[in-house]
């Protein structure tokens, strides 16, 4: 089962650490990141399996949540079906 | 994986212009319900209820989580209770209505719907007694909804209950007369009715439906208008390709929520309803819309025929997303609960006339609509016949919900709070017609060629 993260708010260092890091900790593989920045807005979407996932998706998602209060993004993790579900015929 | 610029577009839709699953309604037959002692059969349909929906709830949580998209609301839909306690020896059926609300406290959902009667063509036993229910049922329960079909394009129009029913909600409105007669934005009297439709408060189980099935209701206004707002200066074909391809992704969304909650829950997948139904928040309001295809105010002369190339643009898109699009599948104009509609009428550039004008091309009706506490019941019937009309003269569905707020009078505003909203009281004519209405008998079904 795979997932998209979303990660957006202001750029600083230390995003796709401290992301990467609860992912690793859950067992959760990254499959591919693509980010951008625009005006010094960050922009990451990363697609993860979560197939050998240690947690509850919940347990995950709120670990995600807590992380980007702490850095001050706003992250969110979504099953990848929504995403093919509306933008493929 | 999908594009990079189609995830942020998702997650922009449900953050900033409030896409989400307007609802989840789950139809639970309750034909096997029936017994010829009411205790009985009202113990079945608790256990019934509580059973099969027992995790509608938690299942619906659990899939709102995981694909990061809101359910605002989970509900059951019965099968007419006419149908159900016809056969017991009661004389109200009040009772059933309050094991209704009980199960659906239970359960933990916002609405159930089925307090229901289809009369088109007549009144059994059942039906006379549920209609008479109707205020009592709506005044002492919080969550069940009422409805009764009084017409259809094959029977006509039953204008004894159109009659009947302007008594009615008088009479509901009174009951809850100190809630600004909220009873009545629980009630709706349709023709056409649709047996499959997951919105309340017209949401009832036809007989015709399988033994239990998921239904689910999307929305999603304000990314409609978010989309025209990019296209200035498009055309109209233009706009409703817009309209068509915005309607297709909030379809899919709405399909796969709905078949992932059925599996879930072991059931069929019913239908998808890919209204557009407003909320009373800013940003989420199907007058505002028509206002960006270029009206000052929802109402202006144009509306209809806007509602009517946005209605047909969103029916196109979604059903190309869906093999199992049914319900209303339309625009929803309920006054109170659209922000844009509340301001049109505030500012008389919406009038009553108007709106109706609007649901000979759209769908529902003449839909949360307050007006006058004193207005006449014969008056309320008029209302009635004529959204009936509509309804079996062009082949579709109309309703009527409307309140006559007790005690209050235009220039007033009926408070219903939440999902409901708002109405300012709007005048109704007031010529009198109540001898059209007190005539009695069928209106009969309308010839279906010759069609001009």
């Amino acid at each position: 089962m795979r997932a998209v993260v979303t990660v957006i708010g202001n750029d600083r260092t230390g995003i796709i650490y401290n992301v990467s890091k609860i992912l690793a900790e859950n067992n959760v593989n990254i499959e591919d990141i693509s980010q951008t920045v625009m005006h010094d807005f960050f922009t990451m979407i990363m697609l993860v399996d979560m197939t050998n996932m240690s947690v509850d998706f919940n347990v995950l998602k709120n670990g995600l949540e807590e992380v980007g209060e702490t850095i001050g993004m706003s992250i969110r993790i979504q099953h990848e079906d929504l995403f093919n579900a509306m933008h493929t015929i | 994986m999908a594009m990079f610029k189609d995830v942020l577009e998702t997650v922009r839709m449900i953050d900033k212009e409030r896409l989400d699953i307007r609802t989840i309604t789950m139809g639970i037959s309750l034909l096997d319900c029936i017994d010829s002692s009411g205790v009985k059969s009202r113990q079945k349909i608790y256990e019934k209820i509580t059973r099969l929906a027992e995790n509608l709830v938690k299942e619906g949580e659990r899939i709102e989580n995981e694909l990061g998209i809101p359910i605002v609301n989970k509900r059951i839909s019965v099968t007419p209770i006419s149908l159900i306690a016809g056969s017991s020896d009661d004389l109200n059926y009040v009772e059933y209505a309050k094991i209704l609300d009980a199960a659906a406290a239970t359960v933990g959902i916002n609405f159930i719907g089925g307090f229901s009667a289809l009369v088109p063509k007549g009144f059994t036993k059942g039906d006379r007694i549920l209609i008479d229910s109707i205020p009592e049922a709506l005044a002492t329960t919080n969550c069940v909804c009422s409805s009764v079909n009084l017409g259809s394009s094959k029977a006509g129009i039953n204008m004894d209950a159109v009659k009947r029913l302007g008594e009615i909600i008088k009479e509901t409105a009174y009951l809850t007369r100190d809630a600004d007669s909220i009873g009545c934005a629980k009630f709706v009297a349709f023709a056409n009715a649709v047996e499959d439709n997951p919105f309340m408060a017209g949401a009832f189980h036809g007989v015709g439906e399988a033994e239990s099935v998921l239904n689910v209701g999307v929305s999603g206004p304000g990314v409609v208008k978010r989309a025209l707002e990019k296209a200035q200066n498009a055309s109209f074909g233009e706009m409703a390709e817009i309209i068509k391809k915005t309607a297709f992704k909030i379809t899919r969304a709405g399909h796969l929520v709905g078949t992932t909650v059925a599996e879930r829950l072991n059931v069929p997948f019913g239908i998808l309803d890919l209204s557009l139904a407003p909320t009373p928040e800013i940003g989420d309001s199907v007058a505002r819309i028509l206002e960006e295809m270029g009206l000052e105010h929802c109402g202006a002369h144009g509306t209809t025929a806007a509602l009517a190339m946005l209605n047909d643009a969103v029916k196109k898109g979604g059903i190309m997303a869906s093999t199992s699009v049914g319900g209303f599948s339309g625009a929803f104009i309920p006054v109170s609960e659209d922000e844009g509609m509340i301001e049109a009428v505030e500012c008389g550039a919406l009038t009553f006339d108007k709106l109706e004008a609007m649901t000979s091309v759209c769908s529902v009706g003449i839909d949360m609509v307050a007006i006058p506490g004193d207005t006449p019941a014969t008056t309320i019937s008029g209302i009635l016949a004529d959204e009936a009309a509509i309804g079996v003269i062009n082949n579709k569905t109309t309703g009527v919900r409307i309140i006559p707020v007790y005690g209050k009078d235009v220039g007033d505003t009926a408070e219903f709070g939440g999902l409901l909203g708002r109405a300012p009281i709007m005048p109704v004519n007031k010529n009198d017609c109540s001898v059209f209405v007190n005539r009695g008998g069928q209106i009969p079904a309308p010839i279906h060629s010759f069609k001009n």
